[in-house]
């Protein structure tokens, strides 16, 4: 199954094991991403906090290469399908945006990895992969805003409990705790602008999913993994007590339960090492 | 400030109001102050001037208050305010309306760091057509906090390093011209 693949510009630098591991599975799966040609960056937030045409016309560029391809869209990264998926929206209701000319097909959708794998491959393709059961590992997932929020633009149905995540996990054979904080904002780039406001979110985050009682979060995002993961002991400093809690991107799952031999490596990439935890449950 | 603490009598604006609407195409003027975008926000507790409260001064048209609010940089565009709105204002693209006015207006505030890593982040995306992070990291850092919040990320930068997650040589991406052209053709 081929599809246009649209990385983002983390997947480069500080999410580099979910590039990894997105490709793993991706191959083990069956899918042949086609990296699109000469993607260039969907602008992220600076871009709709400065200038409206500029938060279209960023991410519309690559549009436009992909609507030539025809293939469907699929990109690893929340922010990343907010944007593709504003732009889409705009040129489908015909908006004028600089840079495009017209005659925007979109004859393709525009997925989040993390929906494309449950909704056009599902349990079945899962199962016939699996080989290492993650039993006994008990975990939240955790979608962040932008997979879901706002549903007029990411078509989502049900955006306070998105479950494409959790249906994946549970097929992978992990014990997926239910909790509320699905979709509730882990601070974004106030870890750079305002570190104690996203301090404050993330110790939620850990609070809610110790109380779920998952040993693990699961997300399918950059930003929020390196919220999440990279700045423990600055949330524990602030909040007072020690938080040490694995953070793993979906894939990183996948590729584990799938039996892929990188997955060492990508969970070496990690600031709280997982490793532990998985030896523990006899997965490593 | 909020409208409930000003001290002076407050003469609604008009034109105020329909400037803000006309700008983020949003009738703010919908509003019923029903509150269903403060109770949702995640960052209130550290707001000056909350979600419900900031379209109440719109509607009054005290957009210069608005603009100067700590509130417009605090909202992490988290979208849960859109979503849950029933009368269907996009709240955060009101926000998004203040910061470009903010901007353009040349408003100081209190909160400088969320314009810096804007302004950051969008220069390494103008010139290599992608963002290399740690560039942007870099000049963020240097012009938010200086020399001395550079060595107070060192070791971040160092351990990030190690883990293999630090690009060193910028992206090369052939299409770099046209986002240049994006740049150029909206002004910035």
């Amino acid at each position: 199954m081929e599809v246009s693949y649209y990385p983002g510009c983390s997947i480069e630098g500080v999410a580099r094991e979910y590039g990894e591991s997105v490709e793993a599975v991706a191959r083990m799966l069956g899918i042949d991403l086609k990296e699109l040609k000469d993607w260039t960056c969907c602008g992220a937030a600076s871009a709709h906090a400065t200038d409206d045409m500029l938060a279209l016309a960023l991410p519309a560029r690559n549009l436009e290469t992909a609507d030539k391809t025809g293939l469907d869209l699929v990109t690893p990264c929340a922010a990343c399908y907010s944007r593709l998926k504003h732009a889409d929206k705009a040129l489908r209701a015909g908006e004028k945006i600089e840079g495009v000319s017209d005659g925007y097909r979109g004859d393709f959708s525009i997925k989040h990895l993390v929906d494309f794998i449950w909704e056009e491959l599902g349990e079945k393709a899962i199962l016939e992969k699996l080989k290492k059961p993650l039993r006994d590992l008990k975990a939240v997932c955790y979608y962040g805003c932008l997979i879901t929020r706002p549903p007029r633009v990411t078509d989502a149905g049900n955006p306070d409990n998105p479950e494409s995540m959790d249906n994946i996990l549970q097929t992978l054979g992990a014990e997926v705790k239910n909790w509320s904080y699905k979709t509730d904002c882990c601070g974004a780039d106030h870890a750079l602008t305002m570190p104690e406001v996203a301090w404050k979110l993330v110790q939620k985050l850990f609070d809610m999913a110790g109380e779920a009682g998952a040993d693990a979060i699961v997300v399918a995002c950059p930003l929020c993994h390196s919220n999440l993961d990279t700045h423990q002991e600055e949330v524990s400093a602030q909040a007072g007590k020690r938080y040490q809690i694995p953070i793993f991107y979906f894939t990183e799952l996948m590729g584990l339960a799938f039996g892929d031999s990188g997955a060492e490596k990508w969970f070496g990439r990690h600031f709280v090492d997982p490793r532990p935890l998985l030896r523990q449950k006899g997965l490593l | 400030m909020t409208v409930a603490e000003t001290k002076d009598k407050i003469i609604p604006r008009p034109s105020l109001r329909k400037k803000i609407e006309d700008l983020s195409g949003q009738q703010i003027s919908a509003c019923f102050q029903c509150e269903k975008c403060t109770n949702g926000c995640p960052v209130t507790f550290a707001m000056d001037v909350v979600p419900h409260r900031l379209m109440h001064m719109l509607q009054l048209g005290l957009l210069g208050e608005a603009i100067r609010s700590d509130t417009i940089w605090v909202c992490a565009s988290c979208e849960t305010c859109t979503t849950r709105c029933p009368n269907d204002i996009d709240i955060a693209h009101v926000m998004d309306t203040l910061r470009q006015l903010a901007r353009k207006e040349g408003i100081k505030t209190a909160q400088k760091n969320a314009p810096i890593f804007h302004s950051a982040f969008l220069s390494s995306l103008r010139r290599h057509g992608r963002v290399h992070e740690t560039e942007m990291a870099v000049v963020y850092t240097l012009r938010s906090g200086g020399l001395g919040g550079l060595r107070r990320q060192a070791g971040t930068g160092m351990a990030m390093f190690k883990r293999g997650k630090i690009k060193l040589l910028p992206p090369r991406v052939k299409a770099g011209r046209q986002v240049k052209n994006i740049f150029k053709k909206v002004k910035r």
